[in-house]
């Protein structure tokens, strides 16, 4: 079964590694990181994305490419990587 | 006319890791209930007990407003800011996360349970330097009397957090009746029993009860029973 591929966009790297590790305790997602605007558009190229989490540090003209570029769900994460990831991306996927 | 939502202590959302219960007001973790999301700019209301020597591990946070209440014994805390301390029952601890903070929250007694209030709020602005504080409250001057204990302003009583929102912790008799005006007609307020009984807008509210109420500019409480609770007022929108 294919899984739901998870975008994180975020500048700080200790928090997006524990993001990472709780999106891939899931069986069923895998998950992506991108330090900046540009690595994920990039990263558009060769995956399908099926949600885009945005995380701290990025400024609002990151923020507005992403969502100017990917046509899914785009969701700001909130906690980092705490007990509301789950829930935001449950929320993005419509469960 | 004023929209209400009541939540009663039984229909929360639990964890029981063992060493820690939690119960979840709105989802958070494994709990998750889409009708259970939050409350206006209020994300998180857990209310936790956790076991002597134990606690949460090193774990970051981001761009959330953190507040933790103590009810009953210590809790120790250190972050990655080199902030280190004690919070007991009549403090009131404060993260502004921001742009990122790792931090970690353990029982400061070996033997007996702590128990505390954790509350999330979105903040009002994102990526702020993390920030770290923390008060110890006068317990009197909550007693048949609302006790401001958080607002935006830095210099206003209580600790302070990046959103409009205003906390207040009421200890009344039994047979008192008090209002509460909001201080904006765009905010809600919820309202967290901690222990006794009240009414608000015909709802009786007991022990661990959560109500919401908004679309109003004032409302009253009457006071059942002995009872001691928190109000939060928060923006319905953000």
């Amino acid at each position: 079964m294919k899984k739901i591929e998870i975008l994180t966009v975020g500048k700080h790297p200790e928090i997006m590694k524990t993001i990472l590790r709780l999106i891939n305790s899931k069986p069923e997602w895998n998950g992506t990181i991108a330090y900046s605007a540009t690595e994920a558009i990039a990263g558009s190229q060769t995956t399908a994305f099926d949600v885009v989490l945005l995380c701290a540090g990025l400024d609002e003209v990151e923020a507005q490419q992403l969502k100017a570029h990917f046509k899914v769900p785009i969701v700001q994460h909130y906690g980092g990587g705490s007990g509301l990831l789950f829930a935001e991306i449950y929320q993005a996927l419509g469960v | 006319m004023a929209q209400t939502t009541y939540h009663a202590a039984n229909t929360r959302g639990k964890a029981d890791l063992g060493w820690l219960k939690s119960y979840h007001t709105f989802s958070f973790g494994g709990y998750y209930n889409p009708d259970r999301m939050n409350f206006g700019a209020l994300r998180v209301l857990n209310d936790d007990t956790v076991d002597g020597g134990k606690g949460f591990g090193e774990h970051p946070h981001d761009n959330m407003e953190i507040i933790s209440i103590p009810l009953k014994g210590g809790l120790k805390h250190l972050d990655s800011m080199d902030n280190e301390a004690v919070i007991s029952d009549g403090d009131i601890q404060v993260m502004s996360a921001g742009t990122g903070i790792f931090h970690e929250e353990h029982n400061d007694d070996q033997h007996d349970a702590v128990q505390f209030l954790q509350i999330w709020v979105y903040p009002n602005v994102l990526n702020v330097e993390p920030r770290y504080d923390q008060l110890t409250l006068n317990k009197a001057d909550r007693h048949n009397q609302l006790q401001q204990v958080l607002s935006p302003n830095k210099d206003d009583a209580g600790v302070w957090i990046y959103q409009n929102a205003w906390f207040h912790l009421g200890n009344f008799d039994k047979g008192l009746n008090t209002g509460y005006q909001l201080k904006a007609k765009s905010n809600g307020v919820y309202i967290f029993v901690l222990s006794g009984s009240i009414k608000i807008d015909g709802q009786i509210l007991n022990t661990r009860d959560g109500f919401g109420i908004w679309d109003t500019d004032k409302f009253n409480i009457e006071v059942l029973e002995d009872a001691e609770f928190l109000l939060m007022e928060v923006p319905m929108s953000f």
